[in-house]
């Protein structure tokens, strides 16, 4: 599969959420979206930002899923599914969970700590990396 | 009433039983001996072991409280919100027993069944009273006037203090869970070693909580200790003293704002974290400062049991409220909104 990628680099929080609101427009149903990359990198700041993205209303939390595993979000152009792989140690968990019903829903997949269980990720999966710079400074590695 | 209360919303599979406001039994299937050989994390996705659970919990707890399913008044079971696979685990038992027994159910919102279950330690808390429920899972800030009347006044917008405790912890290789770890390795520590910036939120008066940001600054100090191999074990206990003296005092000065601007007239602290050991003396402390009660339960009702749901459930059907066969899980639920 040929892939495109494309690395920003933002400087704050808010721009990291700028540019997944950004990135949201282009989402359609079905996607899903794995988020890679270590813990402070701005994986939970980066979804929130696809919600708002998405038109999920501003009242509505957006918050980590690490201990719920699963977090839904509505009211926006299409839903989205937030899941964190944070905690799980086996990929059959995945299956308890009812992933793949998720992924092959209406809505939108995005998943953190996704490289636990790459094998898990449907071929269609777009990949984001993050990586910390330095204390605010992050680059974010969006594969098209 | 003798209520059968159910509890299957994360982890933990808990059966209990309350009569008039008195827990006769209350049992919790934890898992936390399981989590620690796995260095925090949960071996096992929870709707198999609710599976394994159940059963023999819900006749263990009818043993201990010396009854038989023919002797009980109703059933009260927690319908969100959790993950669907564990709520519906909780939500089949209750259901099948109420139908077998021809017993009113009643579904419970796991939030609210938190709220309440000082009051079955200390009976009727003054009212208004703000109430703090922070887990792993939750962060959330109420004011209850009454049952069934509450209000959301802020929570957090990123991740649980338990969460960050747990991510903190693990981080600087201390151990799980992390509340208790961050705590013991904090006692030989500095809490003013290291300063945090207290979030900010667009609006100045926002009751909300973040905790992602000292979460991410820890390990930006952390790092920046490897690099110059300064890592020493008085490094680890200053930091994790900082971090908790920080989260302890966001949690504390949010719940006596509220108690200042909402005229509450006490204040209670709910869910796993209700554990830390400094968080509860800071509360302690600024609420005796303030003139106003403080209510934090035993540890067995903080945590995730099923006798506080069980109680609301009670507290409901008396009321007149009843849920039907239709009663359902749900995953995300804010209540107070």
């Amino acid at each position: 599969m040929n892939s495109r990628i494309m690395t920003h680099t933002t400087t704050s929080p808010d721009e990291t959420f700028e540019l997944a609101a950004e990135y949201a427009r282009r989402l359609k149903r079905g996607d899903v979206l794995a988020l890679e990359g270590e813990l402070g990198a701005g994986k939970t700041r980066f979804v929130q930002g696809l919600a708002a993205g998405l038109g999920v209303p501003e009242n509505v939390y957006v918050r980590s899923p690490s201990f719920a595993l699963l977090n839904e979000y509505k009211g926006g152009r299409l839903t989205l599914f937030h899941f964190d792989f944070y905690r799980l140690v086996k990929q059959s968990e995945l299956m308890d969970l009812g992933i793949e019903e998720y992924m092959d829903g209406d809505g939108i997949t995005v998943i953190e700590w996704a490289d636990r269980f790459p094998t898990a990720l449907p071929a269609r999966t777009k990949h984001i990396r993050f990586h910390i710079v330095d204390d605010n400074t992050r680059e974010i590695q969006v594969v098209l | 009433m003798r209520i059968l209360g159910i509890e299957s919303s994360c982890d933990e599979t808990a059966a209990a039983i309350v009569s008039e406001g008195r827990v006769l039994s209350s049992l919790v299937a934890t898992q936390h001996d399981v989590h620690a050989r796995f260095g925090g994390v949960v071996p096992e996705l929870a709707s198999r072991r609710h599976m394994e659970n159940i059963v023999p919990l819900i006749l263990t707890a009818l043993e201990e409280a010396d009854l038989t399913l023919d002797d009980l008044d109703g059933i009260a079971v927690t319908y969100a919100p959790g993950l669907l696979g564990s709520l519906l685990v909780g939500l089949s038992a209750a259901k099948a027993i109420a139908y077998a027994r021809n017993l009113p159910i009643i579904g419970v919102n796991h939030l609210e069944g938190h709220l309440h279950a000082a009051e079955l330690e200390y009976g009727a808390i003054p009212s208004p009273y703000v109430g703090l429920v922070v887990s792993g899972g939750h962060t959330s800030l109420y004011l209850v006037h009454g049952f069934g009347n509450l209000k959301l006044l802020g929570a957090t917008r990123d991740d649980a203090a338990g969460e960050a405790f747990d991510k903190v912890a693990k981080l600087l290789e201390l151990g799980y869970p992390g509340g208790p770890a961050i705590d013991r390795a904090s006692l030989t520590g500095n809490p003013k070693a290291f300063r945090f910036t207290k979030p900010r939120f667009s609006s100045d008066d926002s009751l909300d909580f973040s905790f992602s940001g000292i979460k991410t600054a820890c390990l930006l100090i952390h790092r920046g200790a490897v690099a110059k191999g300064d890592v020493s074990e008085q490094f680890t206990a200053d930091l994790a003293a900082s971090f908790q003296e920080a989260v302890a005092s966001i949690l504390v000065d949010r719940t006596l704002d509220a108690v200042r601007r909402h005229g509450a007239r006490a204040c209670v602290l709910a869910g796993g974290v209700a554990a830390n050991r400094r968080l509860r003396e800071l509360l302690k402390q600024r609420a005796d400062d303030a003139g106003v009660p403080c209510f934090i339960p035993p540890m067995a009702l903080c945590t995730d049991n099923a006798a506080m749901i069980a109680y609301v459930g009670a507290r409901h059907l008396e009321a007149g409220r009843r849920s039907d066969y239709t009663l359902n899980a749900v995953a995300n639920q804010e209540i107070g909104i």
